[in-house]
């Protein structure tokens, strides 16, 4: 979805790998130790590199304009300060957006959760006719491209009467994300063992009983995680927004693009620019740190064993 | 019955736009049709006018090489990046497993403004590192000709997706047993070979969809090549996929035409993911 664009991207649920560190000594390609020190100094640079961008955004956001608008490029916020994030934060459009984008990610996420654990129990419980059709379904809609469609959406929300509203958004966003959130959820359903269940209605609770008092608290990682995938796509997505919104009903990616565009025309302020990302990117980064290795996992071993 | 809510709101806002634009496609949809009157069935016209217009064939060429590209770019540092973390010691993995997330963690539309930044003609970063070695690139503008335009695009598009690629590899690389690794070492596989006969068999399904993501992904970049074109390009000359539609539909409100694209992007996409559906469809059968 995200990259992911929001169909597919997303670019982006079965087996639980660990997130960043979880390697153990197997499958490691032993190279001898002078290599080995060429390698890591190799690694260390493209670390560098990668990282770069995020650090310059940070760093610009820090350095008042007067030294960003030197020649030279200043490389350590020394003496930085948080006037610009003030300066952003001054006008209250940014909080507009802010409560504009949590409106949507809230209804996103609960109403994905709801769907998508509904749905995950159907697949992962119960056999029945059209199983089959419908993970395919799932598969299948996790690859269309919102590009593809945001004419025919915009039509559809103009004729609900549902343009330029949250609603319309959300609307178009959890269709777009339940799939891959059901995708998840089956894998952490799939993973607690029926069994379970299945005593406890030996021992007299009923099948929904036993369902919210064993499997129900067993499943709490698997929504949080799912949760927070929904989250990241509603708060990143951005064509859907851009066809959809007008510009009194901004996301925090149209406010951040209104925002450079404002000052297009005369010389950028790259500094308030840089402190904008910074306050729309760093709540990303934060959840991302968190859900990662279980998204990568998920569509890897999700796509590869179906 | 638990199936039902997420059908029908997936049916709602998914599958009924498809038949919608499949429809209007068809249709005429000009400035009669803007104000109320009932839209003519024209059938294929609307994909006649569309392909028989070059600036369309330069666009879908202009996608295609730019897809090829940046996926093969991103499969290629990707696996590298893979491949070292394999290598290097834990602390050097540990930072570059970060610095990678970091880059894959931001939003496009943050990432985007941050490269702006980075290749603004008056103050950007760029610029002056090149200036400075003495090329003349003051006050160079990377996004006034197409070429450079797209190989900023490139440099953006491979920096965010490569986090994707070398993660999926790496988790792949993991699940190769160091038993066999090791057992050929000792019969005396070069490094060379132990990579192209063990680890490459082991981690080819994963190759491959990542592949086929990227392609399909890359295929329909949209906002980065929309926001680079906002800090002034020349939107006919540097349009794709995405942006295409974008302006044929919110641009000149020729649904038509723009449900005529979308139909075209829809079925490519599933030309390109059939045969990995197919496979799902088969996998699902055995199991």
């Amino acid at each position: 979805m995200s990259q992911a664009s929001l169909a597919g991207s997303a670019p982006r649920t079965t087996t639980m790998t660990a997130p960043v560190e979880i390697v153990s000594a197997r499958g490691r390609l032993r190279t001898g130790k002078p290599w080995r020190i060429v390698l890591n100094v190799v690694g260390v640079l493209l670390a560098v590199v990668w990282a770069f961008p995020v650090y310059w955004m940070v760093n610009s956001a820090l350095l008042p304009n007067v030294v960003l608008e030197k020649t030279r490029p200043t490389l350590l916020p020394f003496g930085g300060s948080l006037k610009n994030f003030q300066a952003v934060i001054a006008d209250g459009s940014f909080f507009k957006a802010l409560g504009i984008s949590v409106s949507i990610a809230a209804i996103v996420v609960v109403v994905c959760l709801i769907f998508a654990f509904l749905a995950a129990l159907a697949i992962s419980r119960f056999r029945f006719k059209g199983r089959r059709s419908f993970v395919l379904a799932v598969l299948f809609i996790q690859m269309l491209p919102a590009e593809g469609m945001f004419i025919a959406q915009y039509k559809l929300m103009a004729g609900l009467g549902l343009l330029n509203s949250i609603i319309g958004v959300s609307i178009i966003y959890i269709a777009a994300v339940v799939p891959f959130t059901i995708w998840m959820l089956r894998g952490f359903v799939a993973g607690i063992p029926a069994d379970l269940e299945e005593a406890a209605m030996v021992d007299g609770l009923s099948r929904t009983q036993a369902f919210l008092r064993i499997t129900f608290p067993l499943l709490a990682p698997g929504l949080v995680a799912s949760g927070i995938y929904a989250f990241l796509q509603a708060w990143n997505e951005f064509t859907v927004a851009l066809v959809l919104l007008d510009a009194d009903n901004k996301t925090l990616p149209l406010w951040l693009r209104g925002f450079i565009q404002q000052s297009a025309s005369t010389a950028i302020d790259w500094g308030q620019v840089m402190a904008a990302s910074t306050l729309v990117a760093v709540p990303v980064i934060i959840f991302f740190m968190f859900v990662q290795g279980r998204m990568t996992s998920g569509l890897v071993s999700g796509a590869v064993k179906g | 019955m638990l199936l039902l809510p997420a059908s029908i709101i997936v049916l709602l806002a998914m599958a009924y736009p498809v038949i919608w634009q499949l429809i209007t496609s068809m249709q005429q949809f000009g400035l009669a049709q803007q104000f109320g009157a009932p839209p003519e069935w024209v059938w294929f016209e609307n994909y006649a006018t569309l392909f028989s217009n070059p600036t369309t064939w330069f666009v879908v060429l202009r996608s295609v090489l730019f897809c090829l590209a940046a996926a093969t770019v991103t499969m290629v540092v990707g696996i590298g990046l893979a491949l070292l973390m394999q290598a290097t010691s834990k602390s050097v993995r540990l930072t570059l497993q970060i610095a990678l997330l970091l880059a894959w963690a931001t939003p496009v539309v943050a990432a985007m403004t941050i490269w702006n930044w980075i290749f603004d003609w008056r103050r950007g970063l760029v610029n002056w590192l090149l200036t400075n070695l003495g090329l003349p690139f003051n006050g160079h503008n990377w996004l006034q000709e197409p070429l450079s335009f797209f190989a900023v695009a490139l440099i953006i598009v491979v920096w965010m997706s490569v986090p994707f690629v070398a993660f999926s590899v790496y988790a792949g690389l993991t699940q190769v047993p160091g038993e066999v690794l090791e057992a050929a070492q000792m019969d005396g596989a070069s490094p060379w070979q132990r990579l192209r006969l063990i680890i490459v068999p082991i981690i080819k399904p994963i190759l491959g969809i990542v592949m086929l993501l990227q392609i399909i992904w890359d295929l329909r970049v949209f906002t980065q090549i929309k926001l680079l074109q906002d800090r002034g390009s020349i939107a006919s000359k540097t349009d794709v996929l995405g942006t295409y539609i974008y302006q044929l539909g919110v641009g000149s409100s020729d649904f038509a035409m723009a449900s005529a694209m979308s139909i075209f992007v829809l079925l490519l996409t599933i030309a390109l993911s059939w045969a990995y559906v197919r496979n799902l469809i088969k996998e699902d059968d055995e199991s």
